[in-house]
């Protein structure tokens, strides 16, 4: 199965910090994404910029309303995401434990509806 | 109907019982989709349900149940209307099955599906109802009314909790050394709350509340036969052993309330009693302790008065003060309070009960009563009929309320 780990945390640490302790704070998700790559577990994972990069976009009444900021209001904003490949949640929920981000925010873990 | 009849009529609903779990245990394990495959037998457990008390049970039950499902599934074809998830089941049973019923030993993946069952993924209050169902074949409406919820909530609840095992993957097996413990122990306190439920219906006046006590105590066997090193799963039989041993003891002839120490022990079944602390002596044999255990070793302990003639409530205290540092409760502590009291040390029993800060012993019916009874003892009569009060005005059950009722008014005469 497949599974998509949501990493939810609060970016402004990062964000503020100097490059040379951005590196410092990244060093951990080199070292689980070489984990899950030899594990045959990767799919695909990605970072996001600042939830402060985020515009949101509706269409109602046919109209595109164009909106400043994320969708969510809350410190813990949507930081980056992993697809990989688990053969059941026991397994998902374990990579999800051993993610840097699960240590100071939350990683929602959700199966992938196949749909093709 | 004749005791004979009414016995084997029992036994062919057991045998309907453990062989549709297991087909159950045994489909859903290959496709992760217990509601396929309990659409997929639910015709032929019930065909067994209403046959087998008449015909007995047939010699191979499994097999029996899978050939009327595919002859059922035939006949539903032609009239198009089996479910999609049910048929993927039949062609299982067609393909797969067969060839593992020719084998000796048709394997039993039902403890599998119990860990299934008691996932941390899937909700704890639905874990219990979710076992009675999977490996038991109760109905949404049975369940419902020995929970006390309504049979749409109910069936609502094990809907969603099939299609979240379903969707999120939750894996059919016994888990791994490290994760055992912990998960073991979510599996156990289903098979309690189930127990608990049954146990609450104390005259047996519901029958299906009654019903589930027992269930519960089979699904506590089933577990120690497929993990007899678990002392945990040892203790917690030997817990519910202990307490339907006393059910014949817990009403009077005209059904009023018999609380323990008052209880004939003549009327203890003992060899339920027996059974009980065989299994408490083997699980001291095995490593660790863990609450079950104490809590069965208080349960002997009560046991025991049958012989000894007497409590031994020093002993019951101190058990209580273990099983607090393991499972501290605000219920532990009233009865680590209680049976401080009656080890003679009332004055200090009554303070350690004080002390007890947690709201929700407010609404809690045994602290008000423990707290009557102890200041009745040191003869505070005023304040224990106010705890009578309190305690009465919390308590449902009719019985208990009329016994409460007989000491408030015993104390005020005083």
């Amino acid at each position: 199965m497949q599974y998509m780990l949501l990493l939810h945390h609060d970016d402004t640490p990062f964000t503020a910090a100097s490059p040379e302790d951005q590196e410092k704070m990244s060093a951990p998700y080199m070292a689980y994404n070489e984990a899950l790559i030899k594990a045959g577990a990767m799919v695909s994972g990605e970072r996001l910029r600042g939830a402060s990069s985020a515009t949101t976009v509706r269409v109602r009444d046919g109209k595109t309303e164009v909106l400043d900021g994320p969708f969510a209001t809350t410190k813990e904003q949507l930081g980056g995401f992993y697809i990989i490949e688990a053969p059941d949640l026991d397994a998902a929920l374990g990579w999800a434990a051993r993610c840097p981000s699960a240590n100071y925010g939350i990683v929602e873990v959700r199966p992938i509806w196949p749909t093709r | 109907m004749a005791a004979g009849a009414e016995q084997a009529r029992a036994a062919a609903e057991a045998a309907a019982r453990q062989s549709y779990g297991r087909l159950v245990a045994w489909l859903s394990a290959r496709t992760r989709d217990v509601a396929g495959a309990e659409d997929a037998l639910a015709d032929a457990f019930a065909a067994a349900l209403s046959r087998w008390p008449e015909t007995g049970v047939p010699d191979h039950p499994e097999a029996w149940l899978l050939t009327v499902a595919r002859r059922r599934s035939i006949d539903q074809r032609r009239r198009r209307m089996t479910g999609e998830a049910g048929q993927a089941h039949l062609r299982l049973i067609g393909e797969e099955l067969e060839q593992e019923m020719a084998r000796e030993k048709f394997p039993d993946d039902r403890l599998g599906l119990i860990f299934a069952c008691a996932h941390p993924a899937i909700d704890a209050g639905v874990r219990a109802p979710l076992i009675l169902q999977t490996i038991l074949g109760f109905d949404a409406a049975t369940i419902a009314s020995a929970f006390l919820v309504s049979p749409a909530t109910m069936s609502q609840r094990l809907v969603r909790a099939k299609s979240r095992i379903k969707q999120a993957g939750i894996p059919f097996r016994i888990p791994e050394k490290a994760e055992l413990h912990e998960r073991l122990s979510a599996v156990l306190e289903a098979i309690y709350a189930a127990f608990a439920e049954g146990w609450t219906d104390a005259s047996g006046a519901e029958s299906r509340r009654r019903n589930l006590a027992s269930e519960a105590i089979w699904l506590g066997r089933l577990v120690v036969d497929l993990l007899p090193n678990e002392p945990e799963a040892l203790c917690l039989l030997s817990l519910m052993l202990h307490a339907e041993a006393r059910r014949p003891a817990r009403r009077g002839p005209l059904g009023e309330f018999v609380p323990l120490s008052e209880q004939d022990t003549l009327l203890w079944d003992a060899e339920l009693i027996g059974e009980a602390d065989a299994l408490l002596q083997s699980a001291g044999a095995l490593d660790g302790i863990g609450r079950y255990q104490i809590e069965a070793a208080i349960q002997s302990a009560h046991a025991a008065r049958r012989f000894a003639g007497r409590t031994d409530w020093a002993a019951i205290a101190t058990l209580y003060a273990g099983l607090m540092t393991l499972s501290a409760s605000p219920v532990v502590a009233v009865n680590h309070a209680v049976a401080v009291a009656y080890a003679g040390a009332l004055e200090q029993g009554l303070a350690l009960l004080d002390a007890i800060d947690d709201a929700r012993l407010n609404e809690y019916q045994p602290y008000w009563a423990a707290r009557a009874e102890l200041l009745s003892l040191v003869g505070n009569a005023a304040e224990a009929d106010k705890a009578y009060q309190l305690a009465i005005g919390l308590e449902p059950d009719q019985a208990v309320r009329q016994f409460l009722k007989r000491k408030r008014a015993a104390v005020s005469s005083k």
